[in-house]
C-alpha cells in the first residue's frame, strides 16, 4: 500500500472530504487554501482561493457541484466545485468552524465559534441549486444558541430535521433543525471534546471521535453507545471503513507537546480497529506529526488522512486488505 | 378572627393534639447540672460557719473557679447543731461546674480534710443505682476471615496491587486464562498503597492516618489514627508500624482519648509507632534530620527512620553524629535504659537473619535445640572527624559486644549492604582522592560466618551507583559508571555504565569478578528473589528504557547449583536471555516467585505512556497496559514457604512429573480459552447484526412514512452511470540531446 503524498499546503491540515465518488479529494488547511485532488494519483486538479483566514471546514454535496467551506475570516462560502469559482459569501461576527451538507443537499448547517462575546451558534441555510447558484438567501433559515458546552462539530441526521451535534464537554446531542430545541442528548459520550463526528452511509449510526483516547459508535436514534475503542492517544478523528468491519482512528500527542516528544511516542499512525471487536488490527505510519482528519472514500477502496505536518497521505488498499479475514469468517452487516 | 372568616380557635378546640405534643415537648434542664456537691469538709458549729464559707470560697477561687459565699449552702444536723460535713456549691453555668470539678476534687483543704467533689445530679443517680450485680453479657465470637486466605488458592496464583487514578484494584496473576480482578474500589487511598512485608495486610493512608486491610473480603482490619500521615514502614514481622507526618503531632481539646490516640505529651513530634494486632499507640518521636549541612538547606530525613532488628525484636533509632537507641519491644522502652553512644554515628543497619537463624531460633524456643541462636548483629558507620579516620562497626545486641571494626581512610560516604541471609556485609566507600577532585570506590565485604569476620576489599576506578547482594546468594552485582555526566544530573542525559557480576570463589574465599557488561546505560539492578535471574534496567530516563535479562546458571538445574561454576570456566555460565524494552519504566519489581517481572511507568514521575507491563524472567512480554493516570504497581509479598528442606527438595526432584501435568492442564486450558473467544466473537457479531437489522427496517418504515423523501433517495442509485476516467500518463523514456551545429 504504497501512499500518494499530497504536498499541496503550507500548514497544518483541518479537513478532508471524498465527493460521494470517491474519485475526488477535498482538503482545507489552516493555510488558507482548499485544495481539490484526484484520488486516483493524487494529481492537484486546482484550488479554491478566497479565504483570507484559516478554512477550518468543508463540506461538498452528493452532486459534486457545489462545496462548502468555513473559516477564521468569518466567513462561509459556497463554491463550484467544477470551476473554482466563488457563488456566495455569508459573513458572521465569529469563525466557522464546522459546516455540513444534508442529504438532500438543501441545506447546509454551519458552527460558528463562541468568541469576542459572541456566543457559540448554529445556523442552518437554505441552498437554491437552481441557476448558477449564486443567488442564496442571506438569512438563515434557522438560527439558535445551544445551551451548556459549546458544539465543535455537527451533522446533519437520519433526517434533515435533526442536527447531531458534538460538545466540547464530551456530550453528544441531536437539536431540531427548525426549532433549534435539544431533542435528544448524552451528556457522558465522551470525558473530553468532541473531535469529529462521521456518519455511516445510512445515517443510522455515527462513529465520534474525542480528546479522552476513545471513540464511539452511537445509535442516531437513541444516542446509545454501541461501541468503544479506547486507544492511549488523544483522538483527531474518526471514520467508518465502507465496506469492512473496521473504524480508522486518527490523532496523537497535541500539537504543542509535540516537540517535547520523539516521533515513536507520538503515536502519529493511523490506526485500524475491528469495528465489532473492539480490537486494534493493524496500524499504518507516515505522519510526523498528529493526525487531525480521516477520511475513507465512499466506495471503500482507499482513504486519506490529513496531518498537522501539512501532507495528505493518500492510500489505495492493496488487493490483501479486501481478501483478510482476521477473525474468520464472520457476515457483518454493514 | 381570619381574613377569610374561619374561626382557627374552634377548629382547633374540636382537634385533640396531645400526642403531637407530648412527641415535641421540650426537655428542659433539671437545672441541677450547676451545682456540686462537695464532701470531706470539717465539721463544724453554726458560729464558724462564715469564716469557714470564706475560706472555702477562697480556695475555690484560687484554683480559678469562683465562688461567692452565698453561694454555698451548708446542710445543718438539727440535732446536733453542727454541720454535716458536705456542702453543696451553686455555679453560674454548668460549664463552671464542671470545670471546678476537675480542679477541685482531690484537693487537699487541711491536714485532715480532702474534698471529694462530684455533681449533685450524679449523687441521686448513684443512690438509686440498682445493687444487684448482673452478668455482662458475653459478645457473641466471631469467626475472623482468614488473612493469609489468598496463599490458599487453588492455582497458586500470586496478587498485586494497581493504583490508578482513583481507583486502587487487586488482581490475581497465573496463566492468562486465570489473571482476573480479585477486589476493586474506588479512592481505596489518598496517598498510596502499600502491602506489609510478609503480604498479610494492604495499607492505605487517609488524612486521618493508616489503615489497614485483608481477608478475602478485603474487610477493615486495624486503623491508627495519625493525622496526615505520609510515610509507613512495617517491622519485618508485621507487628509493628511506623507512620511519618510532616505536620507535628496536634492533639486539639476535646480529642479522643484512649490507648489508639495521641496525648498531649505526643505533641509536636512527627514518627509514631503502632502495635498492629491491638491497634495500639506505643512510643512517638520526633523526626531526626542528619547533622550538619548549610543552615536552611532543604534537609532529607533519613527513612526509614526507625530500623528494626529482623526478629521485631528491638528498634533503633539514630541520632546522627550522637548516639543510637535501641528500643525494646514490645514495651518500647528505652533497652538498658541508656543509648549507645557513638560519636559521629551517620547510619545503621540491623544483619537480617536468614533461613537458617530462623530454623536455629525456632528449635531453640521450642526446646529441641540448647544450641544458643545467632544474637542480633547491626553495624554502623562514622566519618571522618578531625584525626579519626573513618570506621565501620559491627556490634552484637543485646550484648553490645564489638565484633569487628575496620577503618577507612578518605571517606565521602558510606552505604551498607546485608545479604538477605545475613551471610555478608558490604560496604560500599564513595573515597575521594587526595585533591578531593574525583570520586572512586571500594567495596568492603565482611565475611560474618567465619572467624573473626574477615574484610576483603574489592577496589573499583569508577564510582559505583548501585548495589545489589542476590539473595541467598554468594553473588553480586553493581553498576559502575565514568560518565562525567554522574553527580550533576540534566534532563535528556544517560549515564554510560558498566554493570560487573563479583562471586565468591569456594576455597579461595574471596570475591572475584565474573564477568564485566561494558558500555549499558542500565542503572537499576533487579536479582529475582530466588536469586539466580536478574534484570538491568534503564529506569527513568527518556531515551533509554532497555530491560535486559540475565541467567547466573545457564545449563545448570537448581538442584546442584551449589557445586557452581567451579568445574566449569569461571563466568561461563552467565547468559544473556532476552532484551525488552519499556518506554519511559519507572519501576521493575519481581513477583514473590521469581518468575515473573513486572515494570511499570508511573503518572508520579511523567505522564508518557503511563501503564504497567509483566515479562517473564526470559524477557517476553506476558501482558502490558496502558493505562493514564497510573501511579503504583506493586506485588503482594508472600510469606515465607511452610515446607521443610526435606520436602522442598522432593518437590524439585519430582520436577518433571509436576511439569508434565502443568503441560495438560495448559493443553486442555489452551483449547478452552479458543472455544471461549470464538463463541464470543460469535456473539458480539449476532448483536451487531440485531442491531442493525433492526435500525435499518426502522429507518426504512420511517422513510415510507416520509413519502417524498423517500422517493428522491431511491431514484440515486438508477443514476449510477458508468463513467470512463482517462488519465494521461507521461513518461519519459529516453532523452537524447542532440547540439545541432550549424
Amino acid at each position: 500500500m504504497r501512499p500518494i503524498l499530497l504536498q499541496g499546503h503550507e500548514r497544518s491540515l483541518t479537513q478532508i472530504k471524498f465527493n460521494s465518488e470517491g474519485d475526488l479529494l477535498f482538503s482545507c488547511s489552516k493555510d488558507h487554501i482548499i485544495n481539490v485532488w484526484f484520488t486516483e494519483n493524487g494529481e492537484r486538479l486546482g484550488t479554491y482561493d478566497g479565504h483570507n483566514g484559516a478554512v477550518w471546514t468543508i463540506d461538498v454535496d452528493s452532486q459534486s457541484r457545489f462545496l462548502v467551506s468555513g473559516s477564521a475570516d468569518n466567513t462561509m462560502r459556497l463554491w463550484s466545485v467544477q470551476s473554482g469559482k466563488c457563488l456566495y459569501t455569508w459573513e458572521f461576527p465569529t469563525a466557522v468552524k464546522r459546516v455540513a451538507f444534508s442529504e438532500d443537499d438543501e441545506q447546509v448547517v454551519c458552527i460558528t465559534e463562541q468568541r469576542m462575546g459572541h456566543q457559540g451558534a448554529i445556523r442552518v441555510f437554505k441552498i437554491n441549486r437552481d441557476g448558477d447558484g449564486t443567488n442564496q438567501s442571506k438569512e438563515p433559515t434557522s438560527f439558535f444558541y445551544p445551551v451548556g458546552s459549546k458544539a465543535v462539530v455537527c451533522a446533519f441526521g437520519l433526517n434533515n430535521n435533526q442536527i447531531i451535534t458534538g460538545h466540547e464537554s464530551g456530550k453528544i446531542a441531536i437539536f431540531d433543525a427548525k426549532t433549534g430545541d435539544e431533542v435528544l442528548n448524552n451528556e457522558r459520550a465522551h470525558m473530553d471534546v468532541v473531535t469529529d463526528l462521521q456518519l455511516s452511509t445510512d445515517r443510522t449510526y455515527f462513529i465520534t471521535s474525542s480528546k479522552d483516547k476513545t471513540a464511539r459508535i452511537h445509535d442516531t436514534r437513541t444516542l446509545m453507545v454501541i461501541k468503544t475503542y479506547t486507544t492511549e492517544t488523544p483522538l483527531n478523528s474518526a471514520a467508518l471503513a465502507p465496506g469492512k468491519p473496521y473504524v480508522l482512528l486518527g490523532g496523537g500527542q497535541d500539537a504543542m507537546s509535540v516537540t517535547t516528544t520523539s516521533l515513536r511516542q507520538g503515536k502519529f499512525e493511523t490506526r485500524f480497529w475491528h469495528k465489532i471487536f473492539e480490537e486494534e488490527v493493524g496500524r499504518v505510519k507516515g505522519h510526523f506529526g498528529p493526525v487531525n482528519t480521516i477520511a475513507v472514500s465512499p466506495k471503500g477502496d482507499c482513504y486519506a488522512s490529513g496531518g498537522e505536518d501539512g501532507f495528505v497521505r493518500v492510500h489505495h488498499f492493496d488487493e490483501s486488505y479486501f481478501r483478510a479475514k482476521p477473525y474468520g469468517e464472520y457476515e457483518i452487516e454493514e | 378572627m381570619a381574613p377569610n372568616g374561619v374561626n382557627y380557635d374552634d377548629i382547633d378546640a374540636e382537634i385533640d393534639y396531645t400526642d403531637i405534643e407530648e412527641k415535641y415537648q421540650v426537655q428542659y434542664d433539671e437545672g441541677l447540672d450547676n451545682l456540686i456537691a462537695v464532701d470531706g469538709v470539717p465539721v463544724i458549729d453554726k458560729s464558724k460557719a462564715d469564716k469557714l464559707l470564706a475560706k472555702i470560697a477562697k480556695e475555690f477561687t484560687k484554683k480559678g473557679a469562683p465562688v461567692k459565699p452565698d453561694d454555698i449552702f451548708i446542710p445543718w444536723d438539727e440535732k446536733t447543731g453542727k454541720s454535716k460535713g458536705y456542702i453543696f456549691v451553686e455555679f453560674k453555668n454548668a460549664d463552671d461546674a464542671v470545670y471546678a470539678i476537675g480542679a477541685m476534687n482531690g484537693f487537699p483543704f487541711d491536714a485532715k480534710h480532702r474534698f471529694h467533689v462530684n455533681h449533685f445530679i450524679d449523687i441521686e443517680k448513684y443512690a438509686d443505682l440498682n445493687e444487684t450485680y448482673v452478668d455482662p453479657e458475653p459478645e457473641p465470637y466471631v469467626q475472623k476471615e482468614h488473612l493469609r486466605a489468598w496463599l490458599g488458592d487453588p492455582q497458586g496464583r500470586d496478587q498485586y496491587v494497581t493504583y490508578r487514578g482513583d481507583e486502587v484494584e487487586v488482581f490475581w496473576h497465573g496463566k492468562p486464562s486465570q489473571c482476573e480482578s480479585a477486589y476493586k474500589k474506588l479512592n481505596w487511598t489518598d496517598l498510596y498503597v502499600s502491602w506489609s512485608p510478609l503480604g498479610t495486610y494492604l495499607a492505605t493512608l487517609h488524612r486521618p492516618g493508616v489503615r489497614l486491610w485483608g481477608g478475602p473480603s478485603w474487610a477493615a482490619q486495624q486503623r491508627f489514627a495519625h493525622p496526615l500521615v505520609r510515610l509507613i514502614d512495617f517491622s519485618p514481622n508485621e507487628n509493628y508500624l511506623v507512620t511519618w507526618s510532616h505536620d507535628p503531632i496536634v492533639v486539639p481539646e476535646g480529642a479522643q482519648q484512649g490507648p489508639q490516640y495521641f496525648s498531649p505529651e505526643d505533641e509536636g513530634n512527627n514518627i509514631a509507632v503502632w502495635d498492629i494486632k491491638t491497634g495500639n499507640l506505643l512510643r512517638t518521636f520526633p523526626s531526626s534530620y542528619p547533622e550538619g549541612g548549610e543552615e536552611g538547606a532543604k534537609k532529607q530525613m533519613q527513612w526509614p527512620a526507625l530500623k528494626w532488628s529482623a526478629d521485631d525484636k528491638f528498634v533503633a533509632r539514630v541520632t546522627p553524629g550522637q548516639q543510637i537507641s535501641v528500643y525494646e519491644l514490645p514495651s518500647m522502652g528505652l533497652y538498658d535504659k541508656k543509648s549507645i553512644k557513638i560519636e559521629g554515628v551517620v547510619d545503621l543497619e540491623w544483619c537480617p537473619l536468614g533461613d537458617k537463624d530462623k530454623e536455629d531460633e525456632a528449635k531453640f524456643a521450642s526446646g529441641k535445640s540448647n544450641k544458643k541462636p545467632r544474637e542480633n548483629m547491626l553495624a554502623y558507620w562514622t566519618p571522618e572527624v578531625a584525626n579519626q579516620p573513618a570506621r565501620v562497626t559491627v556490634i552484637n545486641f543485646p550484648s553490645r559486644q564489638i565484633l569487628r571494626q575496620k577503618n577507612l581512610f578518605n571517606v565521602t560516604e558510606c552505604k551498607l549492604y546485608w545479604q538477605n541471609q545475613g551471610d555478608f556485609l558490604c560496604v560500599k566507600v564513595d573515597r575521594h582522592t587526595k585533591t578531593k577532585k574525583s570520586i572512586f570506590c571500594n567495596l568492603e565485604i565482611f565475611r560474618v560466618r567465619e572467624k573473626d569476620f574477615p574484610v576483603e576489599v574489592v577496589e573499583l576506578k569508577d564510582t559505583v551507583s548501585d548495589f545489589s547482594w542476590e539473595p541467598k546468594g554468594e553473588r553480586f552485582a553493581i553498576v559502575s559508571t565514568s560518565d562525567p555526566n554522574y553527580g550533576n544530573p540534566a534532563p535528556g542525559i544517560t549515564l554510560k555504565t558498566d554493570v560487573s557480576f563479583y562471586q565468591l570463589e569456594r576455597g579461595k574465599g574471596d570475591f572475584k569478578l565474573l564477568r564485566t557488561l561494558p558500555n549499558r546505560t542500565s542503572n537499576t539492578i533487579r536479582w529475582s528473589p530466588r536469586g539466580r535471574h536478574v534484570v538491568l534496567a534503564t529506569v527513568g530516563s527518556s531515551t533509554k528504557s532497555e530491560l535486559e535479562f540475565w541467567d547466573m546458571d545457564f545449563g545448570h538445574d537448581d538442584v546442584n547449583r551449589r557445586e557452581g561454576p567451579s568445574k566449569e570456566e569461571w563466568g561461563s555460565t552467565i547468559q544473556h536471555l532476552g532484551t525488552a524494552d519499556h518506554y519511559a519504566v519507572t519501576d521493575a519489581e519481581w513477583d514473590p516467585s521469581g518468575r515473573y517481572l513486572a515494570t511499570s511507568a508511573s503518572a508520579w514521575r511523567h505522564t508518557l505512556e503511563n501503564g504497567y507491563a509483566i515479562w517473564d524472567f526470559r524477557g517476553q512480554e506476558l501482558d502490558k497496559k496502558i493505562l493514564d493516570r497510573f501511579k503504583q504497581f506493586l506485588w503482594r509479598p508472600r510469606p515465607r514457604t511452610l515446607l521443610t528442606k526435606e520436602q522442598q527438595k522432593q518437590i524439585r526432584r519430582n520436577l518433571k512429573e509436576y511439569s508434565r501435568q502443568f503441560d495438560e492442564e495448559d493443553a486442555a486450558e489452551e483449547s478452552n480459552i479458543s472455544a471461549e473467544l470464538i463463541a464470543q466473537r460469535k456473539r458480539l457479531v449476532d448483536e451487531w447484526n440485531a442491531w442493525r437489522l433492526r435500525s435499518k427496517e426502522e429507518s426504512a418504515s420511517e422513510k415510507r412514512h416520509g413519502g417524498k423523501k423517500a422517493a428522491s433517495l431511491e431514484k440515486q442509485p438508477k443514476e449510477e452511470a458508468k463513467e470512463e476516467i482517462e488519465i494521461w500518463i507521461d513518461e519519459v523514456i529516453e532523452q537524447t540531446e542532440e547540439e545541432v551545429l550549424e
